[in-house]
């Protein structure tokens, strides 16, 4: 027993060179080298194009009403029965009426992350002329901004297709 | 090879099921005698010693059970808690009852075995060699004793003097007498049995309570059974699958607390022993006992359980040629002539030869020479010499009108012939070989120094025993014919009867080195045997059956002893061994399968209070929880009722490969072990509902 | 018509997998792989073994015992001492004890249970350098454990089943390491963050938006939380969380290979027992029993979520999206959280406990079934051996002989080893979830009320006690009670396990082979299998139905019901 406790120390410590510092830095290293961008958390000037923010007003697309803070990952945690998540769920549909947007399941829910940057392309949609009416834009415009920002599913089949909206209001940023 | 063997004495059982029509004290009974179930009914009771209930788990964890429901009856009587309670007392009882049911057809042949152990006195000579009277129970191994007409012998022993006929229809059944003499492989006597004429010497080799009559008795009446190593490891599986129900069961008061319903300790109750395998385990040890009576049913007695388990198990069979696989006899079946003779010539030699000779095999020569060309028997004078056979001349004949008949084999005739100055004719060979490659026995037949031809004595093989062996092989069998044959004859022999292999030439060391390789080989062996010779082989195999005509040394070494002495009943023990398991797996499976039936009856029943929607699991529409709940339990009662006649009989094994016999099984025991259940506690749950109490 | 194609896709990965990665398992750990015996030699060297010296079961299991105390305590000091150890850009202090406890049971248990919320608990160096080192070598014990069974049935008249210590480390440094090497690189270029730089703070111009955005060596522990089947996630969202498991591909990457050595291990196993019929009848049972489990959970959360139809969106085209990200969408997202809780990982890219009754009910009884189909890397197929066992007792009753399985006789012994080791799971799941909802401490954490808050803490318990990790994260479980409990868990839940099945290979090593003839019992036919997956779901069914029953099921049924 004694010298498999011993083992078992030199071990720990074998791995912890090999496996705690060496296997994360040489990736690191190569991730710094070579994908310095998404190693380092895709940012823009704006933020990160993988952690979703709030968006206030009608100005801007919505994204899911998610808490956005990427600090407290994690989604709602209320169950299929909750009645708590109907009411929360209640409110978002009011909410999103309210600026004449007609509610989405991802709209009105919020995501397992809690900071999911996207949204479905029919939730971009819905928004088109929310968006136009209070930029005082066209709203084929618009419509084609969404268009031309929507992400096909990888591949054709991996995932689902969907509309980044940090990069979306960006663009939209620009319009003008 | 000798010409001519002795003629055995044992009965030619057929290879069919019902093997040994003749039954001593194994007699057999109904399967519910009115005696057995009286007897059973009264054992039921004093089966309820807590101190035999602890060797059962599951049966023990429903006696505890029944003990709680009682108090809980007491302290809130109602209709219901009581009805549980009976019913759950009942379901020990049935269990109680299968094992005595079981037990009981063992201690009634007890019973008529003991009848047979009365003390009789017996003749024991001193070493100055006067006799004088003894008990039979005084005897010591070693001591000898004298037996006459109508004694009954006081003991197991060895003759040492003398020959006797021996009435041994006490143990065995068979009523015909059999000889018994001093030296060689027919001087055992047993203890119990009744010399019929003459006077034999006899020395003890049993000591008092070790006979084999005492053996029988404790076997058949089941004291010393042990548990099997298969059954050892069931036990374990059942009383893990019961350890894990317990936790299932208690929680299900707090679940239910936290659900909001507070669950009644005797619903609990109810639902643990419907879940834990009551089934198997109220019929485990009668399906044991059961499997030993079915041997002793067909006249064999196994010294113990595991070796009825191994026989289950048995991967490779070692068959005697003679007796198991041929006739005992063998059949002239063509007569051969060497030039310068005819075929009628050589029946007519032969037949001759053969008139005084009283063996199957000499009465078959008279017999086909008569067939063939209408010769008769002639009666044989005075002025006639018989010759008998004697292991060194290895010939018989007769002596007539100075004529010198012999026949015998072919070695012998030719030195005999050669003796006289006669010369050999160079086709004999050539016969000779030809009639043994063809798997049959050559006798030469001469007259004086001139050979006259061959006769050819055939083997013949056992109707339906190809197919026997077409089905050990579906069994994954593989069967060794061993005979001391040479390889000629053996192969031929062999290629006939459809064995796997054969062992040719066989000598006792040959059988032992080919038991150890298989058995290296990962197999298990079972063989039969009855001469000293065979002992360490038949200690060696995993089965060794010793025929009860053999000699005391071989029923020492054999863990299994067949009364009817018949080989061919091997192939039956092997049936019975797997049936055990089988019906052991079956009724495990049965088990296991019912407790999704009772689930959908009890749970619902539990938790409708605090969730009404879980109506929806309610499938079988009970009429109300406490239907529902009590329907369970007594279907679980009855259930074992109703399969004591499947656990004695034991499931019908059917020879084929494993796929097929798993599939049956499955289907049988396994899917229909999920069905039944949901009908018949749909109908006991409507006749309590008609009874309006629910 | 994207989810068939993922599947189709999956299918063919595996498929690969199982061929190729199987076959180079057995020549890692049949010792003919050494193209790194310049790595590998200098260690045996400083642990002290000799790698051509083999150990009996008993010694092999207390070099499991003394290897995995030894980590546990050096988890436990490390967590512990956090706050003034390096690589801490975020000034976090010292881990409680009873999360400290608790977090090296589970990672060393390859359960990485999360009572804690990373971003705001772990430095980096208790991620990278505490954390994911057990995520390599609690893989590792697992796949020798697993090995070492099948050494046992491989193996006739032998006293020993391999080295420990060489098992440990072939296992990492030719499989694990080398692989998560290359996946890492995938990870990263799709948007997974490796850098050692801490959080930035973000202010959004356009939208006056202010955010902390926590980072850290994040991809190369993604990797092998899913290669090792560990599941723990470098944040408290796990695999939803976009800066691990960025898109679709690396969506479909984590699935594929948090499968692909439990898969693998099959074709290993029947390599090594000499018959590769045998392996694909296991593959087959462990396949059955997976893709049913996904056709459950995928149809699930293709439904509607109750509570949003309830609140007045009732046509839902893109299933139940609560706890869900976008771009995996619903069934992809049930795909990952279905195949990681079938394979004790444990990591999710969506919320569990904001699946569908049904949903939750799938991931839940995954898990139920002791994780076998295909279960975490070695334990996956060392307890599918252990049901195997059982199922050829009964089986091999049923066709009337002593039963055996690949050549083994199964008597007395082996059954209740395997008993052992199959029922101590639901025991201890059962026995935890019954204490912790009669007191208060238990049921003071439940998020949702009604039975969804019964189903949160049996998840909790049969997620501890599997070795899985997942969780209905409503429950709060940083309390000392759930540490302490759940800790309890994960310790049996592995070892009371491994030792019983260490004892088996040991007994099963020790006894000759039986011949196989026309009277044995075929454990490489359909009909076996069959069996197989019927006693599986027997045990599972018979042992969890009404605790079942009183969760998932009874708020399936619950319609129009809210809590």
């Amino acid at each position: 027993m004694l010298i498999n406790l011993r083992r078992a120390l030199v071990a720990s410590l074998l791995f912890l060179a090999l496996l705690g510092f060496g296997y994360p830095l040489v990736e690191v290293g190569i991730g710094q080298a070579a994908f310095s961008a998404t190693a380092n958390g895709s940012l823009t000037p704006y933020g990160s194009t993988l952690i979703g923010q709030r968006w206030l007003g009608p100005r801007w697309f919505q994204g899911r009403p998610d808490s956005d803070n990427p600090m407290a990952s994690g989604g709602s945690n209320l169950g299929p029965r909750s009645e708590q998540l109907v009411k929360s769920t209640k409110s978002q549909i009011t909410a999103l009426e309210k600026m004449g947007i007609a509610p989405t399941s991802d709209l009105v829910t919020s995501s397992g992350s809690g900071v999911d940057p996207d949204i479905s392309p029919r939730s971009a949609f819905a928004q088109v002329d929310a968006v136009a009416k209070a930029r005082g834009l066209a709203p084929a415009t618009v419509r084609a901004l969404v268009v031309s920002q929507i992400h096909l599913a990888q591949f054709g089949f991996l995932g689902s297709s969907y509309v980044n909206v940090l990069t979306l209001n960006i663009s939209l940023s620009r319009l003008q | 090879m000798t010409l001519s063997q002795e003629p055995r004495t044992e009965p030619q059982g057929s290879t069919g099921d019902n093997a040994g029509g003749a039954r001593g004290v194994a007699q057999g009974r109904g399967l519910f005698d009115r005696e057995i179930l009286l007897q059973a009914l009264n054992g039921s009771f004093k089966k309820l010693d807590p101190r035999i209930q602890v060797r059962n788990p599951v049966m023990f964890v429903v006696l505890i059970g029944t003990i709680i429901t009682f108090i809980e009856s007491i302290s809130h009587p109602s209709i219901f808690s009581w009805s549980v309670t009976v019913w759950l007392f009942l379901t020990v009882m049935f269990a109680n009852f299968a094992e005595a049911v079981a037990e009981g057809r063992g201690k009634a042949q007890a019973d008529a075995l003991r009848r047979l152990r009365s003390d009789t006195d017996a003749r024991i000579v001193k070493d100055d060699g006067t006799e004088a009277r003894i008990q039979a129970s005084q005897l010591r191994q070693g001591d000898c004793v004298v037996c006459e007409a109508g004694d009954v012998i006081p003991s197991d022993g060895e003759i040492i003097e003398g020959v006797a006929s021996v009435d041994e229809s006490a143990i065995t059944g068979e009523s015909a007498p059999v000889i018994r003499e001093s030296g060689g492989d027919r001087s055992a006597v047993t203890g119990g049995t009744k010399v019929l004429s003459d006077r034999i010497m006899v020395r003890i080799t049993a000591e008092p309570g070790h006979t084999f009559l005492d053996r029988m008795i404790k076997l058949v009446e089941g004291a010393s059974r042990q548990k099997t190593p298969n059954e050892i490891a069931l036990t374990i599986l059942l009383a893990a699958l019961t350890i894990v129900f317990l936790p299932v069961v208690v929680v299900l008061e707090p679940f239910g607390h936290f659900a909001g319903t507070s669950v009644s300790v005797v619903v609990l109750i109810a639902l643990l022993v419907c879940l834990i395998p009551t089934t198997i385990g109220a019929l485990l040890s009668a399906i044991g006992i059961a499997g030993m009576d079915r041997l002793v049913q067909r006249n064999v007695l196994a010294m113990s359980g595991r070796a009825v388990e191994a026989a289950g198990d048995v991967q490779t069979l070692l068959l005697d040629k003679t007796g198991t696989i041929t006739l005992g006899n063998r059949m002239a079946s063509s007569f051969y002539p060497v030039p310068g003779h005819t075929e009628a010539e050589v029946a007519d030699t032969a037949q001759l030869s053969s008139l005084a000779d009283e063996t199957p095999e000499g009465r078959s020569i008279v017999v086909l020479a008569k067939e063939r060309f209408d010769l008769r028997g002639r009666e044989v004078g005075d002025d006639h010499a018989f010759v008998p056979f004697t292991a060194q001349t290895r010939m018989s004949g007769l002596d007539i009108d100075g004529h010198r008949i012999r026949k015998g084999a072919s070695d012998s005739v030719k030195r005999w012939v050669q003796e006289q100055g006669g010369s050999i004719p160079n086709e004999l060979d050539e016969i000779v070989a030809r009639v043994s490659r063809a798997g049959s026995t050559p006798l030469v037949v001469a007259d004086g120094p001139e050979i006259i031809g061959v006769i050819e004595l055939k083997d013949v093989v056992k109707q339906g025993i190809r197919e026997r062996f077409d089905d050990m092989r579906a069994m994954g069998i593989r069967t060794v014919m061993i005979t001391g044959d040479n390889p000629l004859t053996a192969a031929a022999i062999a290629q006939e009867a459809g064995v796997d292999d054969f062992l040719a030439e066989a000598t006792p060391e040959a059988k032992m080195d080919l038991i150890k390789a298989e058995q290296q080989g990962g197999k298990l062996v079972a063989m039969t045997g009855d001469g000293t010779n065979d002992a360490p082989a038949l200690a060696q195999a995993d089965v060794g059956v010793a025929m009860n005509t053999g000699t005391n040394a071989a029923k020492e070494a054999g863990n299994m002893v067949d009364l009817d002495s018949n080989p061919t009943k091997l192939i039956d023990i092997v049936q019975i061994g797997k049936e055990l398991l089988i019906t052991r797996g079956a009724l495990t499976t049965f088990s296991i399968a019912n407790d999704v039936a009772k689930y959908f009856a009890i749970v619902p029943a539990l938790f409708v209070a605090s969730y009404p929607q879980l109506k929806v699991l309610n499938i079988m529409k009970l009429h109300s929880p406490q239907s529902a709940v009590l329907s369970a339990v007594i279907f679980n009662a009855l259930v074992i009722i109703a399969l004591i006649p499947l656990a004695l009989k034991g499931v019908k094994f059917r020879p084929q490969g494993a796929t097929s016999i798993l599939r049956r099984n499955v289907l049988l025991y396994g899917v229909g072990g999920v069905i039944v259940p949901f009908v018949f506690i749909k109908l006991i749950d409507l006749i309590l509902t008609a009874t309006g109490a629910f | 018509m994207g989810f068939f194609w993922t599947v189709v896709a999956l299918v063919v990965f595996l498929g690969l997998s199982w061929r190729f990665l199987g076959a180079y398992l057995v020549s890692i750990y049949e010792g003919r792989t050494k193209w790194l015996g310049f790595v590998e030699r200098p260690i045996y060297k400083l642990i002290g073994v000799d790698p051509e010296v083999e150990q009996s079961w008993q010694r092999y299991a207390i070099s499991v015992v003394a290897y995995s105390a030894v980590a546990i305590l050096f988890t436990y000091l490390m967590l512990r001492l956090q706050g003034s150890l390096p690589l801490n850009p975020n000034h976090l202090g010292a881990v409680s004890p009873a999360l400290s406890w608790n977090t090296a049971v589970s990672f060393v248990t390859n359960t990485n249970w999360q009572a804690y919320a990373g971003e705001t608990t772990m430095s980096y160096l208790s991620q990278m350098a505490v954390l994911a080192v057990q995520n390599f070598t609690s893989a590792s014990v697992g796949i020798a454990v697993a090995v070492a069974l099948i050494r046992g049935f491989s193996r006739k008249n032998s006293t020993t089943i391999g080295n420990f210590w060489v098992d440990l480390v072939r296992g990492v440094i030719y499989l694990l390491l080398p692989i998560a090497l290359v996946a890492s690189v995938i990870f990263m270029a799709q948007g997974a963050v490796q850098t050692l730089g801490g959080a930035v703070h973000v202010h959004d111009v356009l939208n006056g938006f202010k955010q902390i955005i926590p980072r850290g060596p994040v991809a190369s522990q993604e990797v092998i939380k899913q290669l090792g089947t560990n599941g723990g996630g470098f944040f408290n969202a796990n695999g939803a969380s976009p800066f691990e498991n960025p898109t679709g591909l690396t969506n479909f990457l984590s699935i594929g290979l948090l499968l692909a050595i439990p898969v693998a291990l099959t074709y290993t196993f029947g390599k090594m027992i000499g018959s590769l019929r045998q392996g694909v009848t296991i593959l087959a049972v462990m396949a059955v029993l997976f893709f049913s489990w996904v056709g459950i959970g995928t149809v699930a959360e293709h439904q509607a979520n109750p509570a949003v139809a309830k609140a007045g969106l009732v046509h839902q085209a893109s299933g139940n999206m609560v706890g869900k990200e976008v771009r995996f969408g619903d069934t992809s997202s049930a795909l990952y959280n279905v195949a990681s809780t079938q394979t004790s990982t444990g990591s999710v890219d969506s919320a569990s406990d904001s699946y569908t009754p049904m949903g939750g009910f799938a991931l839940l009884t995954g898990m139920m079934l002791g994780e076998i189909s295909p279960g975490g890397v070695g334990s996956g197929l060392y307890t599918m051996l252990l049901f195997a066992i059982i199922t050829v007792f009964i089986g091999g009753l049923m066709v009337g002989r002593t039963p055996e399985y690949l050549g083994k006789k199964i008597q007395a012994k082996e059954v209740k080893l395997a008993a052992l080791g199959i029922l101590v799971m639901p025991i201890t799941v059962l026995v935890l979830t019954g204490i912790a909802v009669a007191i208060h401490a238990g049921r003071v954490g439940v998020a949702n009320g009604g039975p969804h808050g019964f189903s949160e803490i049996l998840y909790a318990f049969t997620s501890a006690a599997n070795n899985n990790g997942s969780a209905f994260a409503g429950l709060s479980v940083n309390t000392t009670f759930y540490n302490v409990t759940t800790g309890v868990a994960m310790l049996v839940g592995r070892f009371a396990i491994i030792i019983p099945v260490l004892a088996l290979s040991g007994v099963l090593a020790a006894k000759g082979l039986v011949p196989e003839s026309s009277g044995t019992l075929r454990t490489d036919k359909a009909l076996f299998a069959g069996l197989l997956v019927g006693v599986i779901l027997i045990v599972g069914g018979l042992t969890f139905f009404p605790a079942v029953s009183l969760g998932p099921v009874v708020e399936q049924l619950s319609n129009g019901r809210f809590f």
